[in-house]
C-alpha cells in the first residue's frame, strides 16, 4: 500500500517547482497535518503526504524509490522519541534513515534531501515549520537531478 | 552460516563502469539471513546503482533475481534466461556463490557485490560473530564446545596467554577471552581434567594452507 501511495504521490509532484514527499505516522504527524489543515495554517502546496501506520513501517527501499522517481526531498515524520505507539518504530526508522542517508552520500545525491522529524499530534505549528524548513533546504539544493530523467523515462507509459 | 557484508557502492559501480545492462543475483540462504545479499539487499542496491549511474549521465538497466542458493547448480540453472539477456552478472552471494555462477556462465563477466567474512552465528538482531575457521580438524570436543583456534586471537591450545584483562581479550577488548570461556564451560560440565593434557601443535595440513580442499563421499555418488 505504501508503494502505491508513493507511486501516485511521486507522480503527482513530478511537474511541480519544489516537491517534498512526507511519510507521516498515523499517531502524530498525520494528525498534526490534519490539525494544521483544520486551523487553516499555510504550508507549501507541493508537499504530498504518504500516510503510514508508524514510521517503523518505512523501509530504506521506500525512501530511495521516492528519490529515484524525482522527488526533491523526503521527510519522515514520526512520534517523539519514547512516544512511539509501537514502542520503538520511530527509533528503527531513525536508524534506517541514517543508512539511507549514507547511501545518498555514497551515490552523490546528498544526505540533505532526506530528513526525519519527531513531533506529537498536537504540534501542528511544528509540522508546518518543519515542512517549510525542508522546502527551504531543498530549494537551496536545487531540483533533484534525477527528476528530468525520471520524467523522461515515465512519459511513454 | 556464512556471514558477509556489502561492498561499498563505489566499488561495485567501478566494476560495472563498462556495462549498461546487468543482472543482480541475490542468494536466498546464508547472505539473506545475514542481511547482506538477499532479495531486499539486491533491491536496495539496484535503487542506489540506478540513481548513481543516472547522476553520472550513463543510466544502467538492472534485472533482479534471487535464487534459493547460489552454491548449487540446480538453482543456478534458473538464471540461464536472465543471464542471456544481460551483459554481466553481479552476484550477491558469498565467495562460493560468485565462483559457482562464474563457472556456470563462462562467457559472462561475474562480479562480487559482497565481501565474504566468516563462518559465524547470529548473536542478536544484526550482530554476527565468527565461530569457525574451517580448519578441517575439529577440536571442539576437547574444549567444551568453544574453539580456541577461532576465538583465541593467538590460537593457543594450552591455556590462556595471561594478557587478558578482566576476562576480555588482550588483542580486542570487545571480545571475551576464549580461554576464560573454555575454563568456565569445562568447569560447568565437570571436564576440567581436559586442561591437564598437553595438546601437541596442531596439524594444519587439514586446513586451507595447501590450497582449496575437496570432500568426496563415495557412498552418495551417482
Amino acid at each position: 500500500m505504501i508503494e502505491s501511495e508513493l507511486t501516485a504521490s511521486a507522480g503527482a509532484v513530478a511537474d511541480s517547482d519544489c516537491t517534498i514527499l512526507a511519510f507521516c505516522c498515523n499517531f502524530c504527524a498525520y494528525a498534526a497535518a490534519d490539525l494544521a489543515g483544520a486551523r487553516r495554517m499555510q504550508y507549501p502546496a507541493t508537499v504530498r503526504i504518504v500516510h503510514v501506520p508508524c514510521t517503523g513501517k518505512v523501509e530504506v527501499e521506500h525512501l530511495l524509490a521516492a528519490l529515484e522517481r524525482g522527488v526533491d526531498g523526503v521527510l519522515v515524520a514520526g512520534c517523539l522519541e519514547g512516544g512511539c505507539h509501537f514502542v520503538e518504530g520511530n527509533l528503527r526508522a531513525k536508524r534506517r534513515l541514517e543508512a539511507a542517508r549514507q547511501t545518498l552520500d555514497e551515490i552523490g545525491l546528498g544526505r540533505e534531501r532526506l530528513r526525519m522529524v519527531n513531533l506529537s499530534a498536537s504540534e501542528a505549528p511544528t509540522f508546518v515549520a518543519r515542512i517549510q524548513e525542508m522546502v527551504e533546504t531543498v530549494r537551496s539544493l536545487g531540483p533533484n537531478p534525477l527528476r528530468a530523467s525520471a520524467a523522461r523515462e515515465e512519459s511513454p507509459r | 552460516m556464512i556471514v558477509a557484508s556489502r561492498k561499498p557502492i563505489s566499488e561495485i559501480k567501478q566494476v560495472l563502469a563498462g556495462h549498461d545492462k546487468v543482472l543482480f543475483v541475490g542468494c536466498g540462504t546464508c547472505v539473506t539471513v545475514c542481511l547482506a545479499g538477499g532479495e531486499r539487499e539486491v533491491g536496495i542496491m539496484s535503487y542506489a546503482m540506478r540513481m548513481a549511474r543516472r547522476l553520472d549521465g550513463r543510466p544502467i538497466e538492472i534485472e533482479q533475481v534471487t535464487i534459493e542458493r547460489q552454491c548449487e547448480n540446480e538453482f543456478i540453472q534458473e538464471l540461464a534466461p536472465a543471464a542471456e539477456r544481460n551483459a554481466a552478472i553481479v552476484s550477491f552471494g558469498c565467495g562460493a556463490g560468485v565462483q559457482a555462477i562464474a563457472e556456470r556462465f563462462p562467457e559472462k563477466p561475474v562480479y562480487a557485490a559482497l565481501d565474504t567474512q566468516f563462518l559465524g552465528i547470529l548473536e542478536e538482531q544484526a550482530v554476527w560473530t565468527e565461530k569457525c575457521l574451517g580448519c578441517g580438524s575439529c577440536v571442539l570436543s576437547d574444549f567444551g564446545g568453544i574453539c580456541p583456534i577461532t576465538r583465541c586471537a593467538k590460537r593457543l591450545l594450552n591455556g590462556p596467554c595471561a594478557g587478558s584483562t578482566e576476562e576480555r581479550c588482550e588483542v580486542d577488548p570487545d571480545r571475551p577471552c576464549a580461554w576464560q570461556l573454555i575454563y568456565r564451560r569445562l568447569k560447568a560440565i565437570g571436564q576440567l581434567d581436559n586442561l591437564e593434557r598437553i595438546v601437541p601443535p596442531k596439524d594444519w595440513r587439514t586446513s586451507w594452507h595447501a590450497g582449496a580442499r575437496k570432500v568426496v563421499r563415495e557412498e552418495h555418488r551417482i
